[in-house]
């Protein structure tokens, strides 16, 4: 009896291969929400009376200028990585079952914090600044994201209306940092800041090959968030309350688990990773901070949370999608006269045919599984 | 009218559903489908109903073959359906609901309401179902919502009545009220199809049984002449034991002391009135009830869920009153909650996952916060080989495993590890028996080991056959107590106690 459980166990052990619903669902279905958006996004351009050989033209502008070159290669990377750092923050609250809408604002402190930092110490080392400068910017993000899970964790204020004033309010906290006299520029009435000191700066890492190739050390910044979003989803108790309070907060609940808790947690993680993003932004890209830097970010950080099912790996091949989208989109205007906002056709049909996996399997039956009803009783 | 299922049948991939099934509903005559979970039942009723097409064999009402595309076919072949879940839309009243599909309309599409009301009001009376069409659906009890559920379907002008478990929902009272109805529905000649897995259910209502096993017919039965024991062999393949044997009553100290508590609803009503109760190790508490009368928010306090009102709660001579749910999971207390769907699993979690789900922080699994998955992936093949979960393997979804297997799940993750006391919540709930007696024989275990048990049941049967001592709970207090090991149950002096009639 002993060795029949002993080989039964062993047996239970093996896991099957993945379903293949599963991977229709994972792969099968983005891949072709993005070509039906193409191709939507073609109509979209014979409709404002674009001829066919333009439409091609643009078409190919946005293969080469997101991975035709060194330089395209740069800049999809340098877009990508604040929107994947953003959406992984999205995605730990999407499996806690929080949706958080603030990643715009909390990537808005989050930069501003990073600056204020980045400008004042001077004559301090790099390895010590650079990284004072990023924690800022997390914990500024993280704080700010903090008030809102702290408001739904005591009060049940719903985490989606707070975080959508806590933006419209970190607009304007920010108009009204960038004028403070220790903030603004010396010299100039318009709201931008001081400089971010070159101690404090995300290295560039391309510039041994052209000083113009703006991909810098925030690439690795968001590699390790990457893989440490996964550790923490997946291998630790922390990443395991969060799932199972985002599947089942009631089973969640009577297993003893402190949902209140485990909400300002994840609030706090999510603004922290937008803060990331914001500081990144700042300290990598721009230098400086000045209103609305955010560049709605935070917004196309859900879509690329969606879009890569709030896995970390999909929120990375997500991000580095869109990152060539917009790199690509860039080059479109300027090859083909095209019209950058075509790309946030795109983008936005690739997230319609993502939600509706149903429309997709309509449109490409033979791409799917012939349907299957389960049968369950 | 008659209807016949002739070689009927279904396959869902490799898996055959229903193999060659033959049946027949006569008219006036009530036919019990008796089937363990998974046996197929409702899979022939979904093809009876249209929803699924048989692969092979045929349907013919009145010796003539009928081909049914879709539920609407079925419909209006005069089939009804009342499915276990109702589909009825709350914030509606009762003749809307009733109307919903096939409203009666009169100029430029106006809704007659007044028409509908009257013509509820005809089979209520026909049928004798007294039910308010004015009430809305959310304002009434769960069995008056069923009999809105049949009126539905004979508002569709059904001959032919499907009932899919239609008993799990209902409290004893509202069993026997049911049946009556049913049974003037068979007198005026209606075919009545009565699904079930409830040997006496099916024994007290039946003219014919027929036994479905693997999606075969195994065997029929007449009413008058068989015994559960024959049947419950027939469902199952195998003899089945009603009586469970237990160790003889040795209780030791007491474990659980409740005293004066009051427990409050969330809009302050009185949920449990100051109850006092002492389960020692190694005996079984049955608290008998009506659902509804307090069970529910004791157990919500005795395990940390939910505030205490007043009164205190002692555990191995430890106050916990206010103890946090892990905090008393820690101290050796199990809980298997009543609505495991909702509160003891998470189906979208993989089964190993949810072995751990309350014990994936100790020291077993994890270590300064990591878990160590391929200990704990061990450890649930071990259980669940242990348990009789049957599955193909650890890492598949629960939310696939069969409500039996589900229920054995939840009970082994909470009785593998080491317990001193268990509360258990309806442990069988909507269970087929061979899960039932399983599940009956590891909670007996777990008294003789020693534990103390406190097992709360709306099923009365199951009551008298586990408990050492019975309390019966009535608007949230105890209004009777039985002693089990002195003097034999008897079940209509529970079941009065029940109904809140105390000498």
């Amino acid at each position: 009896m002993n060795e029949q459980t002993e080989s039964l166990s062993e047996k239970l052990l093996q896991r099957a291969a993945p379903g293949r619903v599963d991977f229709e669902d994972m792969v099968v279905v983005p891949v072709f929400a993005v070509i039906v958006a193409l191709i939507l996004g073609a109509v979209a351009m014979l409709a404002t009376n674009v001829d066919l050989a333009t439409i091609g033209r643009s078409y190919v502008a946005l293969v080469v200028g997101s991975v035709g070159s060194v330089n395209a290669i740069s800049e999809t990377l340098t877009a990508a990585t604040p929107l994947v750092l953003a959406s992984l923050g999205m995605a730990v609250g999407f499996r806690a079952g929080l949706f958080n809408i603030g990643a715009e604002g909390q990537l808005l402190i989050g930069g501003m914090a990073a600056v204020i930092v980045g400008f004042s110490f001077a004559g301090m080392p790099t390895y010590v600044h650079l990284p004072l400068a990023l924690i800022a910017g997390a914990v500024a993000g993280g704080l700010y994201a903090g008030i809102a899970g702290w408001l739904r964790a005591a009060t049940g204020a719903h985490e989606v209306i707070s975080t959508i004033m806590l933006n419209l309010m970190s607009y304007r906290l920010v108009d009204y940092i960038l004028r403070l006299p220790v903030v603004q520029r010396e010299g100039r009435a318009d709201p931008i800041s001081r400089s971010v000191l070159d101690s404090a700066e995300l290295p560039r890492l391309l510039e041994w090959i052209d000083p113009n190739l703006r991909l810098h050390s925030g690439l690795f910044v968001m590699l390790v968030a990457v893989f440490l979003v996964y550790w923490l989803l997946f291998k630790t108790t922390f990443g395991f309350e969060f799932r199972a309070s985002g599947a089942n907060p009631e089973a969640a609940r009577y297993a003893g688990m402190r949902s209140g808790l485990i909400i300002v947690i994840v609030m706090v993680f999510a603004g922290a990773m937008a803060g990331l993003a914001g500081a990144n932004q700042t300290l990598g890209v721009l230098g400086r901070a000045t209103p609305g830097f955010s560049a709605g970010i935070g917004f196309d950080a859900i879509a690329v949370a969606l879009l890569g099912r709030s896995h970390p790996v999909g929120v990375l091949m997500a991000g580095l999608l869109f990152g060539a989208l917009e790199a690509g989109g860039r080059q479109m205007q300027v090859d083909a006269g095209v019209s950058i906002d075509l790309i946030a056709i795109i983008q936005a049909l690739i997230i319609v045919f993502i939600a509706a996996p149903l429309l997709v399997r309509k449109i490409f039956p033979w791409g799917f599984q012939k349907e299957t009803r389960a049968g369950k009783e | 009218m008659e209807v016949e299922l002739r070689n009927i049948t279904k396959r869902f991939g490799e898996v055959v559903a229903n193999d060659d099934v033959n049946l027949t509903i006569r008219a006036g005559e009530v036919l019990g489908l008796l089937g363990e979970n998974g046996a197929g039942k409702s899979t022939l009723m979904n093809v009876l109903s249209g929803l699924y097409t048989a692969d092979e064999g045929e349907i013919l009402i009145n010796g003539k073959p009928v081909d049914f595309k879709g539920p609407g076919d079925s419909i209006s072949a005069g089939i009804g359906m009342v499915h276990q879940h109702f589909m009825l839309i709350p914030v509606f009243t009762v003749a809307e609901n009733v109307i919903l599909g096939v409203e009666p309309t009169g100029k430029i599409d106006y809704l007659d309401l007044k028409k509908a009301r009257l013509q509820v009001r005809e089979i209520n009376q026909k049928y004798g179902l007294e039910v308010d069409p004015d009430e809305l659906i959310e304002n009434l009890p769960v069995g008056i919502q069923q009999r809105v559920e049949i009126i539905k379907v004979l508002f569709r002008s059904a001959d032919v009545i499907i009932f899919d478990e239609p008993t799990a929902v209902l409290t004893p009272q509202e069993v026997t009220e049911f049946f009556e109805i049913v049974k003037s529905l068979r007198d005026t000649g209606k075919a009545i199809v009565f699904i079930t897995h409830k040997l006496h259910e099916i024994l007290d209502i039946s003219d014919r049984i027929s036994v479905l096993r693997r999606g075969q017919i195994v065997g029929e039965g007449d009413p008058q002449t068989t015994t559960q024991t024959e049947l419950a062999e027939m469902m199952v393949g195998r003899p089945v034991s009603f009586n469970v044997d237990k160790e003889p009553y040795a209780p030791a100290d007491v474990l659980l002391d409740i005293e004066d508590l009051t427990v409050l609803r969330e809009n302050d009503d009185v949920a449990v009135d100051g109850i006092n109760l002492k389960v020692h190790s190694g005996e079984i508490v049955g608290v008998a009830g009506v659902q509804g009368n307090g069970q529910s928010s004791l157990i919500e306090a005795l395990t940390g869920l939910t505030r205490v009102a007043g009164g205190t709660v002692k555990f191995n001579g430890q106050n916990i009153t206010h103890a946090s749910t892990r905090a008393r999971h820690r101290m050796g207390i199990a809980h298997i909650p009543e609505d495991r769907q909702r509160m003891g699993m998470i189906a979208d979690f993989s089964i190993a996952e949810n072995m751990v789900l309350d014990t994936y922080y100790d020291d077993r699994f994890s270590k300064h916060r990591v878990i160590n998955w391929p200990k704990a992936y061990k450890n649930s093949a071990r259980v669940a080989a242990d348990y009789d979960v049957r599955m193909t393997s650890v890492h598949d979804a629960a939310g696939n495993l069969s409500g039996g297997n589900q229920q054995k799940m939840v009970v082994a993750r909470e009785l593998s590890r080491e317990t001193m006391f268990l509360i258990a919540a309806q442990p069988t709930r909507g269970l087929d028996v061979g899960s039932i007696e399983y599940i009956h024989s590891r909670i007996i275990n777990a008294r003789d080991e020693g534990d103390g048990v406190l097992f709360v049941s709306s099923e009365l049967d199951e009551i008298m056959a586990l408990s050492d001592r019975v309390v019966v709970m009535f608007e949230g207090r105890i209004v009777a107590e039985f002693d089990a090991t002195t003097h034999p149950l008897d079940k209509n002096t529970i079941g009065l106690a029940m109904a809140g009639a105390v000498a």
